[in-house]
């Protein structure tokens, strides 16, 4: 068709910044900043604090029926679980350590679900639009999401040591506080609070539910079966399997510096790096 | 007021948005048109921190995006209304807004009244929403914090008749009060009702922009005979470009010139008149042809 058309209606040149050359006839009042002193609430050069935005991501955690479900889930499966162990244990083994260890296992599978959702959701339901666009700083956005995390995960415990507490009492063994001191707890709060942390990571890494799920329960599990497959494998497998270096931290044994050692190294391949990768990932990538 | 200056976004080989400069400013409407993959969104990302340009650089109200201490509670964006979660109620995606910005609660059924929404509905999940309802709750989401600069990409998408007179209305209230709207389409009519300002864009460069009385404004003419080649070789003869439209030419001369040289060749007219504001609507159906396969003939 024409090509006359196509550059004549160019009528202001993109360098023309000043707003009076094209000012309109009709006369437009001196912008009135549009109610933003009118409204009540904080003023608009505050920066929003990290607590807000720690409490909007515990909402968003819970806002949803999937959300809901899977934190009353979480409970519920607690729960369950302290009363199964209760019915099959002797009157002796009824101890509120074993009850705490009992409800580690479904939480622990749970937990990092959860971890995963708290940061994949923003991708797969696209809401990261909104979010990343109220808070373009995205670093103020993961760290509210992992204080976040930490918080359920500590929730968590707080089931469990009700439930567990709870049954102690009604039925348990007569010394069933034993063996349970800070240390315990420590170790406890040690499992879930990486399992949650391992879950954001796998989350930031791939930005996708289905195979950060996936590669969560994939991968260290064929480590796992690899590792008692293939000899060579079986030194470094404690330093690099983080089922494996975790396991002590079910019992009440008291662990050896190497045992500790083991659990950081695990953790910093499991937790720490895929941390670090999806964090870069997702301060760089676009969002759409 | 939203200042792109040289912005270029490069994907690989593909250049997305090509050095694209313009203003909106405050107390206008300001229409960012062209059709669907000319860059429009990903400018308006850009905009707001969702997307890094490769080069160039945005200011809003003369700072950059990502300093904005509480940016909702300056520029309400609303990029694509069903970027929400589709599990959360209207309402509750009101409250996490509320909060975020730090809020009374109050607003929500503020907002909600304002894109008559009503109880019921906002009650609903995301889901079940029509893409009309979507868009209003969007446009509720951006006006939250009473910003002064309005940011909405494609808004009258999915709206109704009675929906899209709402908007214009609101759009132009709020421009009227002094902030700065601006708002994208890929439908010339739509914008052309509710702009002050078009900044028209193709294949992610700016091919015209400015005024929406200075680019709608009459230019070229169009006439008709019937010895039409003759009258065009006449036509360029005097240097003035023609092209065939429809029966006739059609030329950037006014009519005026067109008719002295038809005189001067002693070539009979069945038509002479001002090509009405075709101009723009010319251009954009060639923007819109290229992008588009089953498009217009050229």
């Amino acid at each position: 068709m024409t090509t006359t058309a196509r550059t004549s209606p160019t009528t202001t040149s993109p360098a023309t910044t000043s707003p009076a050359t094209t000012s309109p006839a009709t006369p437009v009042p001196v912008p009135a900043r549009r109610g933003s002193r009118r409204t009540t609430g904080s003023p608009v050069d505050v920066p929003i604090p990290m607590s807000r935005l720690v409490r909007v991501e515990l909402r968003k955690m819970a806002d949803t029926r999937s959300g809901l479900w899977l934190l009353l889930g979480l409970a519920a499966i607690t729960l369950v679980i302290v009363v199964v162990y209760f019915v099959t244990a002797t009157q002796p083994e009824r101890t509120f350590l074993h009850f705490m260890g009992a409800t580690l296992g479904p939480q622990g599978f749970l937990l990092p679900v959860l971890g995963i959702l708290l940061v994949t959701s923003e991708w797969s339901q696209r809401t990261g639009l909104v979010s990343f666009t109220l808070v373009p700083l995205r670093g103020r956005v993961l760290t509210a999401k992992v204080l976040a995390g930490l918080l359920a995960g500590v929730g968590a415990i707080v089931v469990s040591v009700a439930f567990a507490a709870l049954a102690t009492v009604v039925g348990g063994a007569p010394d069933g506080f034993a063996h349970f001191g800070l240390v315990e707890l420590g170790k406890f709060g040690i499992l879930q609070l990486t399992g949650i942390l391992q879950g954001l990571a796998f989350g930031l890494l791939f930005l996708s539910s289905a195979p950060a799920i996936v590669s969560y329960f994939v991968f260290p599990t064929a480590l796992n079966i690899v590792g008692s497959l293939w000899k060579p494998l079986q030194d470094v497998q404690p330093w690099i399997d983080l089922w494996a270096a975790q396991a002590p931290l079910f019992t009440a044994d008291n662990l050896t510096d190497q045992q500790w050692a083991q659990i950081g190294t695990s953790n910093l391949i499991w937790v720490v790096l895929p941390f670090v990768l999806g964090l870069v990932r997702v301060l760089r990538a676009e969002v759409k | 007021m939203i200042t792109v200056e040289h912005v270029t976004k490069r994907y690989g080989e593909y250049t997305a948005v090509d050095d694209v400069s313009f203003v909106a400013r405050s107390g206008r409407v300001t229409g960012f048109l062209g059709p669907n993959g000319a860059g429009k969104s990903t400018t308006m990302r850009i905009m707001v921190g969702l997307t890094p340009p490769t080069t160039g650089e945005v200011q809003v109200d003369g700072r950059h995006y990502r300093d904005l201490a509480n940016p909702g509670r300056q520029i309400g964006v609303l990029l694509d209304a069903s970027a929400q979660h589709a599990g959360r109620t209207g309402r509750e995606i009101l409250t996490i807004g509320t909060e975020t910005m730090g809020l009374p609660r109050t607003k929500v059924d503020q907002l909600l009244e304002r894109v008559s929404l009503s109880a019921d509905e906002s009650r609903r999940r995301l889901r079940d929403y029509s893409l009309g309802m979507r868009q209003r709750l969007g446009i509720a989401h951006a006006l939250l914090g009473d910003p002064s600069i309005l940011i909405l990409d494609e808004p009258a998408n999915g709206l109704d008749p009675a929906g899209i007179h709402w908007m214009r209305g609101l759009l132009r209230d709020y421009a009227a009060g002094g902030g700065t709207v601006l708002l994208s389409s890929h439908l010339l009519h739509e914008v052309e009702r509710i702009a002050d300002d078009l900044v028209l864009i193709g294949r992610g460069r700016i091919v015209a922009q400015g005024t929406k009385e200075e680019l709608l404004q009459p230019r070229g003419s169009f006439v008709r005979a019937e010895r039409h080649r003759d009258l065009a070789l006449a036509l360029e003869t005097a240097g003035i470009c023609t092209s065939v439209s429809g029966q006739g030419l059609r030329s950037d001369a006014a009519p005026r010139q067109v008719g002295a040289v038809a005189a001067a060749h002693g070539i009979p007219l069945d038509e002479l008149r001002p090509a009405e504001g075709a101009g723009l609507e010319d251009l954009f159906l060639q923007l819109t042809a290229d992008t588009q396969r089953e498009g217009v003939a050229a």
